[in-house]
């Protein structure tokens, strides 16, 4: 398929890309992967997140990801297909890694295209504050005081329930 | 009825166990969490009435009031922490 073979105009979502790997992720390739065969995408939103060398007042000197094969991939198909019924978007890749990940390491990526971008932003924004509360990955730390789990936040509760219906 | 049940992460290494085949006679999740509570120990301890975990039946998070289907596989994990 190449931009040529799109009529302008068109809003034919894109493919929908959902992975959990191991490997790290090209922010710069996810992106161009979206865009480069259509000209109608107006905008792409991107979010990466990173692992951090602290958390809860201690150093982190690694976190290990743990998932649930087969619902996390079902988990995250959802919460792309609940954002696509809610704006009208052109594409969205969501790409989680598991395994063990170094302070600055990126652990997730999520972009989002659309036409305009109200509907990018908003979306993935949406994508990771459900992501935060239904997709099952735990994170495992190592700090000076030895390895723990880390704890669900409240506030990443408060985060995805504001996207709630009224 | 037979089901497959998983754990995930604290609880998985807490119980020792990653998965387990169970008879089991209830009918919702919370029947089956009290027939896990009922073996002492760690378990009655970890899923004690006020602790937070989940709960999925066929890979989707449900309420403890779900029935759960002979040959489910059920999982049992703290709330998530990805992202």
């Amino acid at each position: 398929m190449n931009a040529g073979s799109i009529k302008p105009g068109s809003t034919k979502p894109g493919a929908m890309k959902v992975v959990v790997q191991s490997e790290a992720f090209d922010l710069g390739a996810e992106v161009a992967a979206i865009s480069h065969t259509r000209t109608d995408i107006g905008a792409i939103a991107s979010f990466v997140g990173l692992a951090r060398d602290s958390n809860d007042g201690s150093g982190v000197q690694a976190m290990t990801l743990e998932h649930y094969p087969g619902m996390t991939e079902k988990a995250l198909a959802a919460l792309v297909d609940e954002a696509c019924a809610r704006w009208t978007l052109l594409d969205v890749t969501v790409i989680h890694r598991v395994g063990r990940l170094l302070p600055g390491d990126p652990i997730v990526l999520v972009a989002v295209a659309s036409s305009h971008r109200g509907e990018a932003f908003a979306a993935c924004e949406f994508i990771m504050d459900a992501l935060k509360t239904r997709a099952p990955f735990w994170k495992k730390e190592e700090t000076p005081a030895g390895e723990r789990w880390v704890d669900a936040r409240a506030s990443d509760n408060t985060a995805a329930a504001r996207w709630d219906a009224p | 009825m037979s089901l497959r049940v998983l754990y995930f992460a604290r609880l998985r290494e807490r119980f020792g166990i990653a998965d387990e085949t169970l008879d089991f006679n209830g009918v919702t999740a919370a029947d089956l969490i009290a027939q896990l509570q009922a073996r002492d120990g760690v378990w009655a301890e970890e899923l004690a009435a006020g602790r937070a975990f989940r709960v999925a039946v066929n890979q989707e998070i449900v309420a403890l009031d779900a029935a759960i289907p002979d040959q489910a596989e059920v999982a049992i994990f703290p709330p998530v922490t990805g992202g």
